[in-house]
């Protein structure tokens, strides 16, 4: 978007910079993982179960990060977990967005029937405790990785539809919008090139926070043990291991706790700087 | 009248809302493959013996029919029976309530104190280094989810320096016969507090856990609220009076500054419940949610819908009880 006052922009800041960065290393990560890992994430070694990380005492070379109670190489399972995350994140994410948004504008736009109909569906949907609703999701659906996105998308969609039903409303009042009516642009019209522009901005800050709770949907289903196929390395799974023998091998949880952590940080502080820079009123 | 007709309103469109919740889940739970009858029987039993049972449950006759005999057993309060249990879902989830209800009060209350405390020292110290600092602890509370502050938790105080439960209610050795669910709070009535200490001790991390995201709001809406308050006439009549800081802003700008995040605080308390399902599970506490990821598990149906309405009734219960507050608050509405 142009801004009126001319093109004063702000620098990018360290919180984009840091936030981007990781994500841009996770995505290599994920993308060459069979050469980054150096160890094959599904092999078990007994007589290697529970190593230590490189630099404590007992520590077996070649396993950077030690190893969990079957001796698979916690590294190795943390690259290949990433593109688990990975790939839930952009897409459900994006079908989340798409949808969610998709009703939230009509809603805010057409407002009427349509509006009271979504609206209504927005409402049961606040009711149910999120959490509680995924894992009946996985149970009905089965486990696997597209329950996991179909799932996401069911629970998740009211988050966009809300916020982006309230900023349709408030842009469909404006006198912009009413011209470009009087012009003759037909409703659907003026809501793909005068709404959807201006509410922009808020659905990329929104899809971005929307990827890094998915991830964290992922990671809590492969905690009750409801996410893919459980020889799949997940950071949920190993977190679920890892919390189990936790007095005994700290680093089964660690290790892929800090990844998730981060990854969830860094989607929502690039989803937080998206939007103070986006947004026109505070640039 | 106004009032009145909102109140008839906000029950109708409530009643509404509990009524498509029941239809969703009942529909959603009855495609569940697999079997939840032929689950409870031993390896041996006949097809006779399956479909006794089923019929037995209600589960031979259409999902409507089911439907409508379930609605009927509702009003009267039968909400059927566990299947993985054998005992009726509407003792089970009453038995099971209260201890998710202290969690969440005591969650609420640690978000409440810390949030606040954030929000008055933002306040205090505005402009300052603390105020910066205050700011980027909210953002970062704010970005990570319950579950992930849980896991830090367990990680800090369970392991680095164990100095709390990381799991169950309440130490077995200390479970003195309890008349109800609620220990914590019949523990303080019956003034033992060696109990109340214990339990504590395995709530204090769950409802951390909880609170954090939530003081996060707390502290960015009521700073934030408290900022405009502070700029307002009244205020500054009360400082040319010679007031000091520390009255200006707990009398004169707090109770003002309270009310627009009160709202806000109501709808999070919402998700807040909602986080003790995996909360809960994640410190094996014996509440709701721990008890509704084993009915998803081992396909209770009953149960899971008797768990997933009382979820329900809560939220919009939250939502009902914020709204009159915010009335009874609001001078500006109590005489509307």
């Amino acid at each position: 978007m142009r801004d009126a006052r001319g093109d004063v922009r702000r620098p990018i800041g360290l919180r984009l910079w840091l936030s981007g960065g990781w994500l841009a290393l996770l995505t290599v990560a994920a993308l060459c993982a069979p050469w980054l890992a150096p160890k094959d994430p599904l092999m078990q070694d007994l007589f290697l179960g529970r190593m230590p990380p490189f630099w404590m005492e007992g520590a077996e070379p070649g396993y950077l990060l030690g190893t969990d109670s079957l001796g698979r190489d916690v590294l190795s399972r943390i690259l290949y977990g990433a593109r688990l995350a990975l790939i839930v994140a952009l897409v459900a994410g994006t079908l989340t967005c798409v949808i969610g948004a998709t009703l939230g504008l009509m809603a805010g736009y057409y407002r009427g029937w349509t509006d009271r109909v979504i609206s209504r569906f927005v409402d049961i949907w606040m009711a149910f405790p999120p959490v509680l609703f995924a894992i009946l999701l996985i149970a009905v659906l089965g486990p696997g990785l597209v329950s996991i996105i179909i799932a996401i998308v069911i629970i998740d969609w009211t988050r966009f539809a809300r916020v982006i039903r309230a900023e349709a409303m408030s842009q469909g009042a404006m006198d912009y919008v009413a011209s470009a009516q009087v012009a003759g642009r037909t409703r659907f019209g003026t809501m793909l090139t005068e709404i959807l522009p201006n509410v922009l901005p808020t659905i990329i800050a929104l899809l971005t926070l929307e990827m890094g709770i998915a991830v964290i949907v992922e990671a809590i289903l492969s905690f009750v043990n409801l996410s893919i196929s459980t020889d799949s390395p997940t950071w949920g799974g190993m977190i679920a291991e890892g919390r189990t023998s936790v007095h005994q091998a700290w680093w089964v949880l660690v290790f892929p706790l800090i990844t998730l952590f981060l990854t969830v940080l860094s989607f929502s502080q690039l989803g937080e700087g998206l939007k103070d820079r986006f947004d026109p009123v505070l640039r | 009248m106004a009032l009145l007709r909102n109140i008839l309103i906000r029950l109708i469109t409530t009643l509404v809302t509990l009524f498509g919740v029941a239809v969703i889940v009942f529909v959603v739970i009855r495609v569940v493959p697999g079997n939840p009858i032929a689950m409870m029987l031993p390896p041996g039993a006949t097809d006779a013996d399956i479909a006794r049972l089923q019929a037995q449950y209600g589960f031979d006759k259409s999902i409507f029919e089911q439907f409508v005999i379930w609605l009927g057993g509702v009003v009267q309060g039968d909400f059927g029976q566990s299947i993985s249990l054998r005992q009726p879902v509407a003792q089970l989830v009453l038995g099971r309530l209260p201890a998710t209800l202290e969690l969440s009060l005591m969650a609420l209350l640690m978000a409440v104190l810390i949030g606040g405390t954030m929000a008055l020292l933002g306040t205090l110290f505005r402009n300052t280094r603390t105020e910066g600092a205050v700011d980027v602890t909210a953002g970062m509370a704010l970005s990570i989810p319950d579950f992930l502050w849980g896991l830090v938790l367990i990680l800090l105080f369970g392991v680095l320096w164990p100095v709390f439960h990381i799991s169950g209610r309440i130490s077995p050795s200390l479970n003195i016969d309890f008349t109800t669910n609620f220990y914590l709070f019949e523990a303080l009535v019956r003034l033992r507090f060696d109990v109340v200490a214990d339990l504590i001790g395995h709530m204090f991390m769950p409802a951390l856990a909880l609170a954090i995201p939530l003081a996060a709001i707390i502290a960015q809406l009521l700073k934030q609220s408290l900022k405009e308050t502070m700029h307002l006439d009244y205020v500054t009549l009360a400082r040319t009076k010679g007031y000091g800081e520390n009255h200006v802003i707990l009398r004169e700008a707090l109770p003002n500054a309270v009310l627009p995040t009160l709202t806000l605080v109501g709808v999070q308390f919402t998700f807040l419940i909602g986080g003790t399902v995996i909360i809960e599970r994640l410190f094996s506490y014996e509440g709701l949610g721990n008890m509704a990821i084993d009915a998803v598990i081992n396909r209770d149906l009953p149960l899971i819908q008797g768990i997933v309405i009382l979820f329900a009734l809560l939220f919009t219960l939250v939502n009902l009880v914020v709204d009159m507050l915010y009335v009874v608050l609001n001078p500006r509405l109590r005489h509307a």
